[in-house]
């Protein structure tokens, strides 16, 4: 299913003025593609990836899955999650796995939140897990795991419940260029295989070379688009 | 709990330390509150468990009841057993005194009773005899002729039960030899203490008051000071524990803020956070509460023998239900505050 974000305007209070970090932007992500949304810092990129996930409600503006707008400024956090839940895998700047489960379980994690039982997706979880080249670390921890590691794993959790739209959001932040490059390739891959509508922020254009598109963000503007060819 | 469970396997340590703590404080309420128990129950059993329903004091002038100075004479007693729903009415003496007996003198409390009556656990003593308590029978062992007031008594039988008044054993003997070595107010014409009553009566005999085997308690005068203080300071003991307890899981589940953020991002619902960290908390409070509980019962089991305690089932699972009550109610205060935070707000600060 695709993306669709519309005219959305996200504001702060900054003291007495309000801040707008993201200002009527609007665009469409097709299911099975990587957009990518670059720009510098400040620009307002995690802020709309943040729109784009339910985990903060834009001042303006709907988010569409498919044909169906799930966010909205009144759309509730119970009703977020939820979405979040069945149709959104998101991938954090930071891998934010939990200390206390092992790669294998950080992914069983997601069908216990779903009222299943863990050990059912064991094999799904390991398929994932040697699909990102983490086969052999299944039962280490965080701990265990290099930055590099942990983000395979974070991306690996995000994909195991083939959702409709995948957010991932600075994942070459901690990485090298040749680990970055490597990371947004398999992102594009496996949004491809799984036909996940895919948006990705990036300050760092150079390691995006297998996204399908780019959008340029400045002062919560989209400055420019390319369709990667 | 599939979070909960292995944050408890991950941090072995952090959990040992906080199971010994509540293990230690669940320990030291329990053990408390049986010899708090214990004490009354050796204060207050000779009365406690009569074969009576109410012990009528006599309270003139609205005095407030009091064996040591209640004095009830032969018409006052017929006056309770004269009442309806009244089944039986006996005069009951009761007095703590000194026994000698084989060269060494103990503190005991001898109670009267009259001919046929069913308030000695076994048959009543003819005159000149007594029937010791076990507890008395222990501190005299093999006596068999004792000394009470210039007079002396046989040892008739020994009860098979370790009754007590004001933490003295209990010693029967028949209301005449009762009256007869000083025990009664020798310038009235009053024959016992207090009156022992089988039934409920709806009214009351002037000048008297009747009350439940359980609030005549409060007429033992060591017993109110006593047991109050003990009282008093095991309420403070559960109070301050249950605050640590509270204050223990407080802490926990905001340490785990940013654990349940991420849960929260990936899209978990509130009840499962809450079913998540309270569970966590439940598993901890109940199994430690479990053991310190079991640890205080096997101690009062073995200090049984030369303290006063009782480990009853309600003596010592109240205080432990207490505890688990103030554990959970920390940790769904913290859950409370957690599951409202801003997921994206508080991974941005992780």
């Amino acid at each position: 299913m695709d993306l669709k974000l519309s005219d959305i305007v996200l504001t702060y209070p900054d003291g007495d003025r309000e801040l707008t970090a993201v200002d009527h932007v609007s665009l469409t992500i097709q299911a099975g593609t990587t957009t990518a949304l670059l720009g510098p810092s400040g620009s307002g990129k995690s802020s709309l990836l943040a729109v784009a996930g339910g985990l903060t409600r834009p001042t303006a503006g709907t988010v569409q899955i498919g044909e169906e707008v799930v966010f909205g400024p009144d759309t509730s956090v119970a009703a977020a999650a939820k979405v979040r839940l069945n149709q959104i895998g998101i991938v954090f700047q930071q891998p934010q796995l939990l200390d206390s489960l092992t790669a294998l379980e950080q992914l069983e994690l997601q069908a216990h939140l779903r009222g299943r039982k863990p050990k059912s997706a064991r094999a799904g979880a390991l398929e994932l897990l040697e699909a990102v080249g983490l086969a052999d670390r299944a039962h280490h921890r965080p701990g265990q795991l290099s930055g590099g590691q942990r983000q395979r794993v974070a991306i690996a959790r995000a994909l195991w419940a083939k959702p409709d739209v995948l957010l991932v959001d600075e994942p070459t932040s901690a990485l090298d260029h040749e680990r970055g490059v490597s990371v947004v390739k398999l992102i594009t891959e496996l949004a491809t295989r799984t036909g996940a509508a895919t948006l990705l922020v990036s300050h760092d254009a150079s390691s995006l070379g297998s996204v399908d598109q780019t959008i340029e963000l400045v002062d919560g503007k989209i400055v420019c688009a390319d369709l990667v060819a | 709990m599939f979070v909960a469970l292995r944050d408890l396997r991950f941090a072995k340590g952090r959990f040992a330390l906080m199971v010994a703590v509540i293990v230690m404080v669940a320990f030291l309420v329990g053990f408390l509150a049986a010899l708090t128990s214990g004490l009354a129950r050796e204060s207050t059993s000779a009365i406690t468990e009569l074969p009576a329903d109410r012990i009528a004091f006599s309270t003139p002038d609205g005095a407030a009841a009091d064996f040591t100075s209640s004095t009830v004479s032969a018409q006052q007693v017929k006056a309770w057993a004269d009442l309806d729903s009244v089944r039986s009415a006996e005069p009951l003496g009761v007095a703590t005194t000194r026994i000698s007996a084989s060269g060494q003198t103990v503190a005991a409390t001898a109670m009267g009773v009259e001919a046929g009556s069913a308030l000695v656990p076994t048959a009543v003593p003819a005159e000149g005899q007594a029937v010791l308590s076990k507890g008395l029978a222990d501190k005299l062992p093999g006596v068999r002729v004792l000394e009470i007031g210039g007079r002396s008594f046989e040892v008739a039988a020994v009860a098979d039960t370790e009754l007590s008044f004001a933490h003295t054993p209990v010693l029967w003997m028949s209301l005449s030899d009762w009256r007869a070595i000083g025990l009664a107010d020798s310038s009235s014409s009053d024959i016992a203490t207090v009156v022992a009553i089988t039934g409920d009566p709806a009214k009351s005999v002037p000048q008297m008051t009747a009350m439940t085997l359980s609030d005549s308690r409060s007429a033992i005068g060591s017993f109110s000071s006593e047991n109050g203080s003990l009282l008093t300071i095991t309420g403070f003991l559960v109070a301050i524990s249950a605050l640590v307890v509270s204050a223990f899981f407080s802490v926990w589940t905001v340490n785990r803020t940013a654990d349940i953020a991420v849960l929260k991002a990936l899209g978990a619902s509130g009840s499962y956070l809450v079913r998540d960290a309270i569970g966590q908390a439940a598993l901890v409070l109940v199994g430690s509460v479990a053991v310190g509980t079991a640890l205080a019962w096997l101690a009062a089991l073995v200090a049984g023998s030369f303290l006063p305690v009782v480990a009853g089932a309600t003596t010592l699972l109240v205080p432990g239900v207490i505890l688990i009550l103030a554990g959970l109610v920390g940790a769904a205060g913290a859950v409370w505050r957690i599951t409202r935070i801003d997921p994206h707000a508080a991974l941005a600060a992780r």
